[in-house]
């Protein structure tokens, strides 16, 4: 189960800024504001063709993942989106990248992806919410692999 | 002769060029619909006076597993404004697949003129046109709907026991790694929401996206649509074939090559696909 207080701060002021709005169309709007900051990884991080062990399975937006670990060990995630018409994945990325970078390595592994559902609401097509999931359940791969390395 | 008129297709009317929406876009007998499986795309700009029609919203059933019926249907038409003469061009993105979708769907109802955007979404953007947040406003039109004709394009599981025991086509769509069940690497989910990965016996496996030029989206020319199911696979226009993949979506852009751009006169859809058949007690598959 899902446990809103564990997760990281950031996440849960965006869900709950996108819980005040007023109807579906409002809240999609918002989720358009939040792909329009998308970003692709910096030339320095990764070029194309982007590596296939950074890619994202089943996202047919064709997301890849990356991450780099600051002096404490957190970590900042970077996240490709190649389709340019993968909105919902840009508003995936951006979420994920904006909100967990940085945030404690417990708290990112408190986001499960059952939070894809809480972004985007029923409404998704099970292909499109398996490959948002799996975008989700990568960065936890990432921040689970650093939080074992980091305990050895 | 245009473009799609030199492509050698069985029904080249169906199809249409950006040019010619670009030329029709204030004709009130002509209504674009964009079908989408992104929920933000449509938002996010669209053809200018295009509708929406969301596959989930609006054409499913919301409580039992089926499509809107007759009633349904007639609403939906008046609230886009379109009449029984109305030329409906759906488009979309990933190729259109959600837009033959919806084409199917309308076709269940027999609306006459149905056309396709070829290349959707994809080749109207790279062509440099122009897309709109303004969401148009149509009068709502007396539309009188037919009741949905379940018999000649749509398939259900109960045919398609008998279409394989009788040893006729089908045609699996979905990509190879789910024709051979393999598992999705997703931890905790099972393989297409399905208890068994596989295919149905005898199937052939054509990636639905195999029918289309990943440059732009367009519909590849018939020659080469026929290389593809008719020397590789053996299918021939005369013969009855049943395509089907997860929940019918993709398997809808396969029935429209098939129906439409080859001519092939009985070939159905088999919506209810691996949801249903990878569930079904009783029935075989292959891996």
């Amino acid at each position: 189960m899902r446990e809103p207080s564990a997760r990281p701060e950031a996440l849960n002021a965006l869900i709950g800024t996108l819980d005040f709005a007023e109807d579906r169309n409002q809240r999609i709007q918002m989720l358009i504001d939040i792909a329009e900051r998308y970003q692709p990884p910096p030339s320095t991080l990764a070029s194309r063709p982007y590596p296939e062990s950074h890619k994202v399975p089943a996202c047919e937006s064709e997301a890849f993942v990356w991450s780099q670990a600051r002096p404490d060990g957190r970590l900042d995630f970077y996240i490709a989106v190649e389709n340019p018409q993968g909105i919902s994945a840009k508003a995936m990325a951006v979420t994920l990248v904006e909100c967990l970078s940085g945030a404690p390595l417990p708290a990112v592994l408190a986001v499960t992806p059952e939070i894809v559902a809480e972004l985007f609401g029923p409404e998704l097509s099970i292909g499109k919410s398996m490959g948002l999931e799996a975008m989700v359940g990568m960065v936890r791969q990432m921040a689970r692999h650093q939080l074992e390395s980091s305990a050895e | 002769m245009s473009d799609i008129a030199a492509r050698g297709y069985a029904h080249p009317e169906v199809l249409v060029d950006c040019a010619w929406v670009a030329d029709h876009l204030d004709r009130s007998d002509v209504r674009l619909v964009e079908s989408n499986e992104d929920p933000l795309l449509y938002p996010s700009g669209h053809i200018p006076g295009a509708v929406e029609v969301d596959w989930t919203r609006d054409l499913n059933d919301a409580l039992r597993r089926d499509y809107l019926d007759r009633d349904g249907f007639q609403a939906l038409m008046r609230r886009i404004g379109a009449e029984a003469d109305t030329t409906l061009v759906f488009y979309g993105d990933k190729n259109n697949w959600w837009a033959t979708y919806a084409f199917w769907v309308f076709r269940l109802f027999g609306h006459a003129d149905c056309r396709i955007l070829d290349g959707g979404r994809l080749k109207w953007v790279k062509e440099g046109r122009a897309l709109v947040r303004e969401v148009p406003s149509y009068p709502p039109s007396a539309y009188l709907a037919a009741s949905r004709d379940d018999a000649t394009e749509r398939a259900f599981r109960e045919q398609v026991l008998a279409h394989l025991e009788a040893g006729q086509r089908l045609v699996d769509v979905r990509s190879p790694e789910e024709y051979r069940g393999e598992r999705l690497h997703m931890p905790d989910y099972p393989n297409e929401g399905a208890l068994r990965g596989g295919h149905i016996p005898g199937a052939a496996n054509v990636p639905w996206a195999r029918a289309v030029d990943p440059s732009d989206g367009s519909f590849l020319p018939a020659a080469a649509l026929r290389g593809i199911y008719e020397d590789e696979q053996g299918l021939r226009p005369d013969e009855p074939v049943v395509t089907y993949c997860r929940i019918g979506e993709r398997s809808s852009h396969t029935w429209f090559v098939l129906r439409y751009l080859l001519g092939y006169e009985r070939v159905r859809n088999y919506d209810g696909s691996w949801t249903e058949w990878g569930n079904l007690v009783g029935v075989p598959i292959e891996r």
